[in-house]
């Protein structure tokens, strides 16, 4: 494993103390971490789960639309703050890994650190109700 | 190298006769090369009894900044060097999101905190913003990291071809974590201390102590342990004394230290005191 940079200890910290999800992946897109609220939704502790890549957290958690049309990785709103560098909300099903479909409210935004480094990007997350 | 230690204390000067075997001068260390490169670590109050011991002879010297609060700068003004017209002077220091160093260093350099501007000081200066990936000065290889501790703050990793030197004078790894320490990877400033001869590491308060300083920016002495022994560093020198802390409580502070771990040497940080490193 490599050293996380300062601000994605930092946040991952403060994370830990937060009663809201949490999920958040470093700059390669690399899944670092997901707090105990975001196992809640996701249906799967972290620690099971450790660090994957952003190819496996993308699918893993079969995100789909409201028509139940699968979401390629580029239309979620984690992937688009990671890669745009800019924040990105939307509204999805996932199917938890406690085989549970849930209904969530995403917003994702950058981690920018000073010297324009690029650090990753967090989402926050939200079980919502069905339109 | 040598690393020579000019000021051990933290936050305020605390001179007196209850502090005068560890010394009140605040932050400050002297590394020189085999080859005469003079590095100098924070420009604390120490600083100033440095300046007097330099060779003439000396035309470049960098002065590392670790951060811009007041104890790490205090002494910038009385270095004799920045007043050398001869001299070619390098600092380098961390630039904050909002105020390159040059307007941060211009904020104590300035009137009313100081009569001298930074831009009438006679040296030869040059200003370099870190970190800024890993650079050469004369035998040194030098790396640096932003860690824990408020506001821009890095420490510094210097390894010549013989040993390594690792100076964190303002560091609190533990703050938020719940079970420190959590892996080398998760853990600031872990890589960069990584297995070096001698880690100068913050030890500013007690176990006891430490509960009403969460978020200071510093750490209890059996945090700094825990990470000389995650970061597996050969010898530690606790640094940055509390100024409330005289000579007999830090006797005492580093005696129960001492008999915690004997994973590496314990060497307390005291003013004058120098190593022979590699």
């Amino acid at each position: 494993m490599s050293q996380k940079e300062i601000e994605v200890i930092l946040i991952r910290q403060l994370a830990s103390y937060l009663a809201m999800a949490v999920f958040i992946v470093d700059a390669e897109g690399n899944l670092a971490f997901y707090n105990e609220p975001a196992e809640r939704i996701l249906g799967h502790r972290f620690d099971e789960t450790g660090e994957m890549p952003a190819t496996e957290w993308a699918t893993a958690w079969t995100p789909t639309n409201e028509e139940g049309e699968s979401l390629a990785p580029e239309a979620l709103p984690l992937w688009i703050a990671l890669h745009d560098r800019r924040v990105a909300t939307g509204r999805l099903w996932i199917r938890a890994l406690d085989n549970v479909p849930r209904y969530i409210e995403v917003v994702a935004f950058p981690l920018l650190g000073q010297g324009d480094r690029h650090l990753g990007a967090v989402s926050l997350l939200w079980e919502a109700e069905p339109l | 190298m040598t690393v020579t230690l000019w000021g051990t204390r933290g936050s305020l000067p605390a001179p007196g006769a209850e502090t005068a075997r560890y010394g009140g001068n605040t932050s400050c260390v002297e590394v020189r090369g085999r080859d005469g490169t003079v590095l100098v670590l924070d420009a604390g109050t120490g600083i100033r009894r440095l300046g007097k011991t330099l060779p003439n002879s000396l035309r470049r010297l960098d002065l590392l900044l670790t951060h811009l609060h007041m104890d790490h700068i205090q002494g910038l003004g009385f270095f004799a060097p920045l007043h050398n017209p001869d001299l070619e002077v390098h600092i380098w220091g961390p630039a904050s999101t909002t105020a390159n160093l040059r307007t941060r260093l211009m904020r104590y350099l300035s009137p009313p905190l100081f009569p001298v501007r930074l831009r009438d000081l006679p040296c030869r200066l040059t200003l370099h913003e870190v970190p800024c990936g890993d650079f050469s000065i004369g035998e040194f290889q030098v790396a640096s990291a932003l860690v824990c501790h408020p506001g821009p703050t890095v420490a510094y990793r210097i390894s010549s071809a013989r040993g390594a030197l690792a100076y964190f004078p303002d560091h609190e790894p533990a703050l938020g974590v719940q079970k420190f320490p959590m892996g080398c990877d998760w853990t600031s400033g872990c890589a960069l201390a990584a297995g070096v001869d001698l880690l100068i590491h913050d030890a500013q308060y007690s176990k006891e102590e430490y509960p009403q300083h969460i978020g200071w920016g510093h750490s209890a002495v059996d945090d700094t342990l825990r990470f000389a022994a995650l970061a597996e560093v050969k010898q530690l020198v606790p640094f940055h004394h509390d100024p409330a802390h005289n000579d007999d409580d830090l006797d005492r502070m580093i005696a129960a230290a001492r008999a915690t771990t004997r994973r590496f040497t314990i060497t307390p940080g005291t003013e004058g005191a120098a190593f022979e490193v590699g």
